[in-house]
């Protein structure tokens, strides 16, 4: 459905994607993780047209992003990072100016927004610029949806959204996914990666891996040994004091410990840190999560 | 017990025409202590810090900031504290030495004494070779642990951080917690927001905010075992849903 063959561009001697290829099914949910200054949004912008690429083909369910842009637009929802409604109009008129624009109104497509937009409905005379952080965010997702586009293209839809609303916002995606809808969303929250069908790991505009996200941390090469005890930073410390540490994380409650080799063992760290006065020491093997493995491939670019 | 108190905050209410922002909070952070401030967007977090850093005033309660009355004494309140957002308070245009002689300034420390921290903190930082480049072209991580990093250069006894780690990469976002780690250690007491969940673990204590008012309040530990929930995101989804 998307199609990203060879994409480079640079801003004056910022290199912001370089050589960057990546196809996404149609039906998927794919996922664009990294963080800020990976390359996430020069790439959204390529494939929505609002910028050319330095070189590179892109296409978009058969529609070329340069030659075809017009035709891209009719079939392409975007949901920029920063809220770009017209704060000034209400929430019922924005809707209806998108519905306009592409020659549709929002009664036609209504079916497709009802789960999202009856929830701010009640509000619909309120102006855009007035509504909290999730309103806005449900009125931006109903607005890039009210052409009924094939293609979905999301900006860092959660960023500063709390952990409830990210969730909700999820569970949206996933509704619209069985709409037939194919679904490019991106994120800097690791944890959200799990949620995609496939996802691309991105940093510095290239791609570190593309798979699903199992298969991402299944394939992982390394021991990952997560271990906890009363005092985290003291604890932190004296790991990455430890001569075989590689690599020394917090990691929520636990610290995630990969050693120079994947021969350390659980029972040398207890007996380290016994020796060091920690109490309630905790050290296990563990399946590495998206983060760990994006962690160890950053270290290694 | 008393003295170990840092900030004290008893029956603090908060309202806007007749919308109520801050619903009577009553809580204590103690000295050298990383206490979490979480809560939904718009439960009320915001106009608590706002109140605590001494830029608005409550409606109605008693609250105390390093010893000093949140209505009377905000200007002692302001030399005490240290406070860094999300939309950094780094002068862009200036460069980084620029941006901490500026700070240093404002907090009245000594040009000789800002030189001698200066060199110290640029060679912690491993910025020596950025120290006269634009703030403007300096990557979202570095800017954050200069942003932190100012905002404890005159050795304040709290430092506010309103979801300091945003958008960055995860191990800029955990050598960022060493940072937040290491100023605790030496006394100084941070109490920060944020929506990584994670992060909320690495927390001495953690209050949750809903609608205004402090839902819980308790060691991460505790607060699993009260919410019977594996993680903190298990416990903040109970209490924010």
């Amino acid at each position: 459905m998307i199609v990203i063959k060879n994409i480079s561009k640079s801003y004056s001697d910022t290199r912001a994607l370089k050589n960057i290829s990546l196809r996404v099914n149609r039906g998927e949910l794919f996922g664009l993780i990294g963080p800020d200054g990976a390359g996430k949004t020069s790439l959204m912008r390529i494939l929505t047209t609002l910028i050319l690429p330095d070189s590179g083909k892109a296409k978009m369910d058969g529609l070329d992003v340069v030659s075809d842009f017009k035709k891209i637009r009719q079939i392409v929802g975007y949901m920029p990072g920063r809220f770009s409604l017209y704060q000034d109009l209400s929430v019922e008129e924005n809707l209806n100016f998108f519905a306009t624009v592409f020659g549709t109104t929002v009664e036609e497509n209504y079916d497709l927004i009802r789960d999202i937009y009856y929830q701010i409905e009640p509000f619909k005379t309120r102006r855009a610029g007035k509504l909290s952080g999730g309103m806005k965010q449900k009125l931006a997702l109903s607005c890039a949806l009210i052409h009924k586009p094939k293609i979905l293209i999301l900006d860092e839809p959660t960023t500063g959204v709390d952990a409830v609303s990210r969730k909700e916002f999820w569970d949206m995606l996933k509704k619209l996914q069985t709409k037939e809808i194919t679904i490019l969303v991106s994120t800097p929250y690791m944890d959200e990666a799990t949620l995609c069908d496939r996802v691309a790991l991105v940093q510095n505009g290239q791609v570190l891996d593309v798979d699903s996200p199992t298969r991402i941390t299944e394939k992982f090469p390394r021991k990952i040994i997560r271990v906890r005890s009363d005092e985290t930073y003291r604890l932190i410390n004296d790991l990455r004091a430890y001569e075989k540490a590689e690599s020394v994380f917090a990691f929520g409650q636990f610290v995630h410990f990969v050693g120079i080799n994947d021969e350390v063992e659980t029972s040398e760290l207890d007996m380290y840190l016994e020796k060091r006065n920690h109490k309630n020491i905790l050290a296990e093997e563990i399946q590495p999560g998206i983060e760990d493995v994006f962690m160890n491939m950053q270290s290694n670019i | 017990m008393e003295n170990d108190k840092i900030i004290t905050v008893q029956n603090l209410v908060k309202k806007f025409g007749s919308f109520t922002a801050n619903d009577n909070l009553t809580f204590d952070v103690y000295r050298g202590e990383i206490f979490g401030f979480l809560g939904a967007n718009g439960a009320g977090k915001t106009t608590a810090l706002r109140i605590l850093c001494g830029l608005s005033s409550p409606t109605s309660g008693e609250v105390k900031v390093a010893g000093f009355d949140i209505y009377r004494e905000t200007e002692k309140i302001k030399k005490n504290i240290g406070y860094m957002s999300q939309k950094f308070s780094l002068y862009e245009d200036l460069t980084v030495s620029e941006n901490i002689q500026f700070y240093a300034g404002i907090y009245g420390i000594s040009p000789k004494k800002r030189k001698e921290k200066e060199a110290l903190l640029l060679q912690k930082l491993e910025m020596t070779g950025a120290r006269h480049k634009l703030i403007a072209g300096l990557p979202l991580g570095w800017k954050q642990k200069l942003a932190f990093s100012v905002a404890v250069f005159h050795d304040p006894k709290i430092v506010f951080l309103d979801e300091p780690t945003g958008g960055v990469d995860p191990v800029t976002r955990r050598k960022f917690w060493d940072l937040i780690y290491e100023v605790a250690s030496n006394g100084i007491t941070v109490f920060v927001t944020t929506h990584y969940m994670d992060e909320a673990e690495y927390c001495d204590r953690v209050s949750i905010m809903d609608a205004g008012k402090i839902e819980a309040l308790d060691s991460p530990a505790n607060l699993k075992k009260t919410y019977n929930a594996k993680n903190m995101d298990e416990v903040f989804i109970q209490i924010a849903r």
